[in-house]
This record gives structure tokens, C-alpha cells and sequence, in this order.
């Protein structure tokens, strides 16, 4: 029996060979996401999981020009280079993207991001939402959904882990009026083309924020990763929504499972079932579901 | 071309004759009329440049970074406690090797709020990898701001350099200047040419992270250029004194040290004062002399050993506490001066913080003191209020 053959065309975006775990959501939403770039940008990356794992010194996993500062300025970094690129006169020939963990971009990058939003620069924002700070050792960030036991917001005599819910950065994004804003998920790979693709049509600032399922951080085998998210999405949990100009255009419609179908395989939050004051919680993450579900109309 | 304008105005009118590509700075925390000079300039199309205003000086100091790592010149300028806002990015800057200059205006440090000057700041700053230069006057601010670009870009260099000048007694005093045409400065400053800049057609990974088998051969290299800077310094220095006919010193600046007795050291515009009364001591007889110490980064040790080696005394004017220990810059020359033959005594004087004027009753007191053999002291104090706590 022959091995069955393996397409893989190798672009100058994200290569392979880079250190990030078995099933990392992050890994295969960039490789996507740059696919769909080509060649012909600059990437702007916070401090954080995709740095640390694609860039090694002296080794590099980016066929494209790429710069690392710090945790928290990647949406200033980005605009310093638009302002260089718009003064050498060539910003329409090239495209400014930045990335960041949802660690960078919704808690300590924040003001940056919204003053980057504000100025109106020509950048695609890439937040890489996995939920915690798991480059770090899987902390508790403003991303974090509610009832989730991280590190820093373990479940515990008194606790049923995180006690606040996940904050709503693309609400907060598209309020700044910014032409377009849009969850993507990993899993869902032709709507995240899609995203990306008419993102790139459109000038100014941009921002997607990617749900990408963590192995390590969330708890569930490797092979699972699409699984896991598809369940995310499907749930109600992380709604597929874009906005242009503030206004919501499009949704993607959902099964409407019940959240335990996206819950009960992962080990971040597995005291919800263990006993009967954490299965009591339950309701409450429905609850956050089924809101989700009228407010963007996911279920019509 | 000689006008009378401020101290800000200078600078602002400088840096755009040193064509920038980018500019970003904050308004407040606090700030200075030099980035809204360059706003209305920029407004006014007479510089063409890109000007980012944004939500912080940490973003400044960003927007600056990103600018110059895709192959553009930029500058920033900010004060207190927005250059410590900045000071991660300044060390990240300094450890990328990209050039840039921004002007670090002297004031003090909350708490308590004080908007006036000092030098502890910038002092914060100095293990930060960026090259510090102070400033007497006006004109020689203007000056270095031409010669920090070709400084920070030169390929030997390739590390940022900060221009500090005092807040207020610098920024906010009208002086004659003498302002370069833009022919003059073309002729001094080449446009920008990278090494290394983010091209897609060339790319580049720039900002890798560095386990502990690399690291420490980074940090050697920056330390080594960093040093080397020292000759490059002086270098631009002497082109810029054939270019234009001015010398104001390149790492020290020496003012009647040939013969004294007791040199004083300072840096920025208390020189200024210090040449006045030195000139009033040699009038009495007495054989003091003031060193400006003109580059702080890199530290001129050899040429600090040369000339406080005939001295008696030294005395340091010192404008920043290290506090809890010594004054920081007295702390280096002491170093510098350790285990030489006949090394003078080094007196720290602190004295001109928070924005107390230092005055010749205040060079006196330091004069006095010295000589009683006090090596460390507050001088120009209000005894008032210290009795009345």
C-alpha cells in the first residue's frame, strides 16, 4: 500500500518546522491565515506562544518579514511600521498585519489596540484567542470564560474557577466604528478565509479574533482540537459574527447543542461535573450561551 | 542663519532638518513644545513626515521602534514620567540595535509631582543600552540632535541615542541660535540606508527571542559597540566642527581644568552656571575649573581619569539621588578614578532637585564643604523645613 499523497504547498507566510505543540489551535490558524496573506506583508507579533514557538534564535519558522518587540505594543509596533511604510509610499503594495494572544490584546495591549483602532491606521489585527495565558503556564486573562479553572483561577473548596465572563473585546473593537470586525475559529477553516480574505479588501483598521483550542491549557487530547472548537461555536459559546462599521452584518448559524457538549471534554472545566454545587453552575454557562445565541440571532 | 527662539523651538527646528520620516509622541506626562512645534510644522508641510499621535509615550516609543525597523527615520521626544512609561521599549529598542533619537527632557520624578528639573530621569535610563547625551544651551542642543543621528545610524554604532536637555532652564528660555540651512545639514546627515529593515521582498526575522546558550554574547556586543560609540562620538564631533565651524566638547568638555586645584563636574545647563562663577573664582585667585561631562553613555572613563588628574578635588554637581546609596554620577567618577596615583577626593554635591535653582551661593556652599572634607551632601538646603520635621 502507497502512502497517500501529501499536498503541502510550502508558502513564504508560516512555515513549517516551528516548536508549537501537538494540536495547537494557534499553529493551524496562522498557517491559514497566512496562506491567505501571501507573501507580500509585514508581521507584527506580540510577546507569547506563536513568538516564542516560530522563533528561536536563530531559527525562524516566517518567510516573511516578521518583528517581535514586546508583550503589549504589537498595535503600535504595527502602526510605526504603516506611518514608515505610507511615507516610503508603499503601504498599497503591502499589508501590516499583527498578532497577538488574547493575553496581549484584550488585558495588557489594550490601550495600544484601541488607540491604534482610533488613529485609523491600515493594520490587520489578529487576536489568537485561546483563552489564558498559556505561554506562560495557562493564567487567567480578561479572555477567559466564565466557570474555566486556570492556573491563577483554580477550582477549589470555595471556587468553581473563573468568576467573571469573557470580556467582549470584538463588541468593544466594533464600537471604536473601525470598517471591519469578525470572530473566526480555527475550525471552521473556509469561514476563516473568508475572513481573512475580504479583511485584506478593505483599508484601515481591522481586527478578527481567532478562538483557537489549546491541548495543554484547556485539557483534551491533541487530536481533538478541531472537535473541541467546532463544539465552541456550535454551542453558542463563541459566536461566529462580523461587523462592518459598527454594525453586525453576518452571522454564522449554529446547532444549538447544549453547552456540556463543549464543556465536558476539557479539563479546565471539569469540577462542573464532579459535584453537585459545580454541576450547578451549569445553568448559568447555558445561560451566557443562550444570550449569545438571541442577542446575534444564531439559532433563527 | 542666527535667530532668537526657545530652547524647544531649537530642537524641534533641528530634527526636522534631520528629516524624519516618523514622529510620534504623547501630549502629556509631561511634555514640551518641541513635539507641537513639529505638529504645526508637519501641518504646515514644512517637514514631511508622518506624525503619530497616540495614547502613550510606551506607544510612542513603539510606533518609533516599528518605524524604524521598516527603514524609516523617526523621533520621539518626552520627560519624566513619560520616559519611564517608554523605558520598556527603550531597553527592547537598544537590545533590536535599531537608531533612533529621541530627546530626553529633563524634570523630576513623582512623587511628589514636580514638572520642573532634574536629572533623575534620564539617570533611571542609563543601563538601558541607549547612548545619553546632555546639553548646555540651546545651540548646543540644536547641534547634537545633528550629530545623534549620525551617531545612532552609523553602522559601527547601531544603538539609540538621547538627547537630554533640563526641562524649563533649557526648553522654555529663549537664546540665539545659530540654525543650519537644510543643505548643510543633507551634507552632514545621509539619508537612512538600513542594513536590515522588514521587506517582503528581503525578509527579515527581526526580534527573536535568545535562550541562556545566546543571550550573553548579545548583551557582550552591545556592551563593546556601546563602548566603542566613544569614538564614533568624537568623530562627529570633529566633522561636525568642520561642517559648521562649532565645538562644544564631544565627550567632556573642559573650561579652565589646565591648572585647578578643584574642578567641578556637572552636566546639562548648570555648566553654564558654573563657567559664570569660575570665571569670578579665577578673578579671586583661586584655581577652580568645571568639566562639562557632555556624553554620560557611553561613560568617558579614560578621558575623565585624563583630566581630573591633576586635581585636588573634585566635585560633583549632582542632580540625581541614587537613593539609598550615593549620587550616580559622583558613584562612576569615584570608579573611574579608583586606584589612580594621587586620586583626588570626590565630593557629591546634590543639589537642583525638583527645580531648585543652583546658584554661586550654592557652588560656595559646595566649594566649603569640600574643603571641610564632606564627601557626601545636599547642598542649597531650606534648614526651616528640615527643623520643622
Amino acid at each position: 500500500m502507497s502512502a497517500p499523497e501529501f499536498k503541502y504547498e510550502i508558502t513564504r507566510g508560516f512555515l513549517p518546522g516551528h516548536r508549537a505543540c501537538a494540536g495547537c489551535g494557534q499553529a493551524s490558524a496562522v498557517r491559514l491565515i497566512m496562506e491567505t496573506v501571501g507573501p507580500q506583508c509585514i508581521v507584527a507579533n506580540t510577546t507569547g506562544c506563536l513568538e516564542v514557538f516560530s522563533t528561536p534564535h536563530p531559527e525562524s519558522a516566517w518567510g516573511v518579514p516578521w518583528v517581535h518587540s514586546l508583550f503589549e505594543n504589537s498595535a503600535a509596533v504595527a502602526s510605526g511600521i504603516e506611518a514608515a511604510l505610507r511615507k516610503q509610499g508603499k503601504l498599497s503594495g503591502v499589508k501590516v498585519l499583527a498578532f497577538g494572544g488574547d493575553g496581549a490584546t484584550l488585558d495588557i495591549g489594550f490601550g495600544a489596540l484601541s488607540g491604534m483602532f482610533e488613529r485609523g491606521h491600515d493594520v490587520l489585527y489578529f487576536c489568537m484567542d485561546n483563552e489564558a495565558y498559556m505561554n506562560t503556564g495557562i493564567q487567567r486573562s480578561g479572555s477567559t470564560p466564565f466557570a474555566a479553572a486556570t492556573t491563577t483561577s483554580p477550582a477549589g473548596r470555595e471556587s468553581f474557577g473563573e468568576d467573571r465572563p469573557k470580556k467582549d473585546l470584538p463588541a468593544i473593537a466594533a464600537a471604536h466604528g473601525i470598517p471591519y470586525v469578525a470572530t473566526a475559529a480555527m475550525s471552521f477553516f473556509a469561514d476563516l478565509r473568508r475572513k481573512v480574505k475580504k479583511a485584506l479588501e478593505i483599508e484601515g483598521p481591522r481586527y478578527i479574533q481567532v478562538h483557537v483550542p489549546c491541548p495543554p491549557g484547556w485539557g483534551y487530547e491533541e487530536r481533538l482540537s478541531v472537535e473541541v472548537g467546532k463544539l465552541a461555536v456550535e454551542c453558542g459559546m463563541y459566536p461566529l459574527v462580523e461587523w462592518e462599521n459598527g454594525k453586525v452584518t453576518r452571522v454564522r448559524k449554529i446547532k444549538k447543542i447544549p453547552v456540556e457538549e463543549y464543556l465536558k471534554g476539557q479539563r479546565r472545566f471539569r469540577h462542573l461535573f464532579r459535584t453537585e454545587e459545580g454541576k450547578a453552575q451549569l445553568p448559568k454557562i447555558q445561560e451566557i450561551a443562550d444570550e449569545n445565541i438571541e442577542k446575534y440571532g444564531l439559532a433563527d | 542663519m542666527r535667530k532668537m527662539i526657545e530652547g524647544s523651538r531649537a530642537v524641534a527646528e533641528a530634527v526636522g532638518l534631520c528629516r524624519p520620516d516618523v514622529i510620534s509622541a504623547y501630549p502629556i506626562t509631561p511634555q514640551t513644545h518641541i513635539v507641537e512645534d513639529l505638529s504645526q510644522m508637519v501641518a504646515d508641510g514644512d517637514i514631511d513626515a508622518q506624525y503619530v499621535r497616540v495614547e502613550s509615550e510606551h506607544s510612542a516609543a513603539s510606533v518609533c521602534l516599528g518605524a524604524v525597523a521598516a527603514g524609516s527615520r523617526a523621533y520621539s521626544a518626552t520627560t519624566s514620567q513619560g520616559l519611564m512609561l517608554m523605558a520598556e521599549v527603550l531597553y527592547n529598542i537598544a537590545g533590536m540595535r535599531l537608531p533612533l533619537v529621541i530627546t530626553g527632557v529633563n524634570r523630576a520624578l513623582s512623587a511628589p509631582l514636580s514638572i520642573w528639573n532634574d536629572h533623575q530621569d534620564t539617570m533611571a535610563l542609563r543601563d538601558t543600552g541607549w547612548l545619553q547625551l546632555y546639553a548646555e544651551n540651546s545651540q548646543e542642543v540644536l547641534d547634537m540632535h545633528i550629530q545623534a543621528y549620525k551617531i545612532s545610524e552609523d553602522d559601527r554604532v547601531l544603538l539609540p541615542v538621547m538627547v537630554c536637555m533640563d526641562g524649563y532652564v533649557l526648553t522654555h528660555t529663549y537664546e540665539s541660535v545659530d540654525m543650519p540651512t537644510q543643505e548643510e545639514v543633507d551634507a552632514f546627515l545621509p539619508r537612512y540606508d538600513p542594513l536590515y529593515k522588514l521587506d517582503p521582498d528581503d525578509p527579515y526575522t527581526l526580534g527573536a527571542f535568545a535562550d541562556p546558550s545566546l543571550y550573553q554574547e548579545m548583551r557582550y556586543e552591545i556592551q563593546q559597540d556601546a563602548l566603542g560609540s566613544k569614538a564614533v562620538i568624537k568623530e562627529a564631533a570633529r566633522d561636525f566642527k568642520a561642517s559648521f565651524g562649532r565645538w562644544m566638547g564631544d565627550v567632556l568638555d573642559p573650561y579652565q581644568c589646565d591648572d585647578a586645584e578643584t574642578i567641578f563636574i556637572g552636566l546639562g545647563t548648570v555648566v553654564g552656571t558654573l563657567k559664570e562663577w569660575v570665571d569670578v573664582k579665577r578673578g579671586q585667585g583661586e584655581k577652580v575649573g568645571a568639566l562639562k561631562l557632555r556624553c554620560f553613555r557611553p561613560f568617558p572613563l579614560e578621558e575623565l581619569r585624563e583630566a581630573l588628574g591633576n586635581a585636588k578635588r573634585v566635585v560633583v554637581v549632582e542632580k540625581a539621588v541614587g537613593v539609598g546609596a550615593y549620587g550616580i554620577v559622583a558613584a562612576e567618577v569615584r570608579a573611574a578614578l579608583y586606584g589612580q596615583a594621587n586620586m583626588p577626593p570626590v565630593t557629591c554635591a546634590m543639589a537642583g532637585l525638583g527645580g531648585r535653582d543652583i546658584t554661586f551661593e550654592t557652588f560656595e556652599e559646595m566649594l566649603k564643604r569640600a574643603q571641610a572634607g564632606e564627601s557626601d551632601f545636599f547642598a542649597g538646603m531650606r534648614a526651616e523645613l528640615l527643623e520643622a520635621s
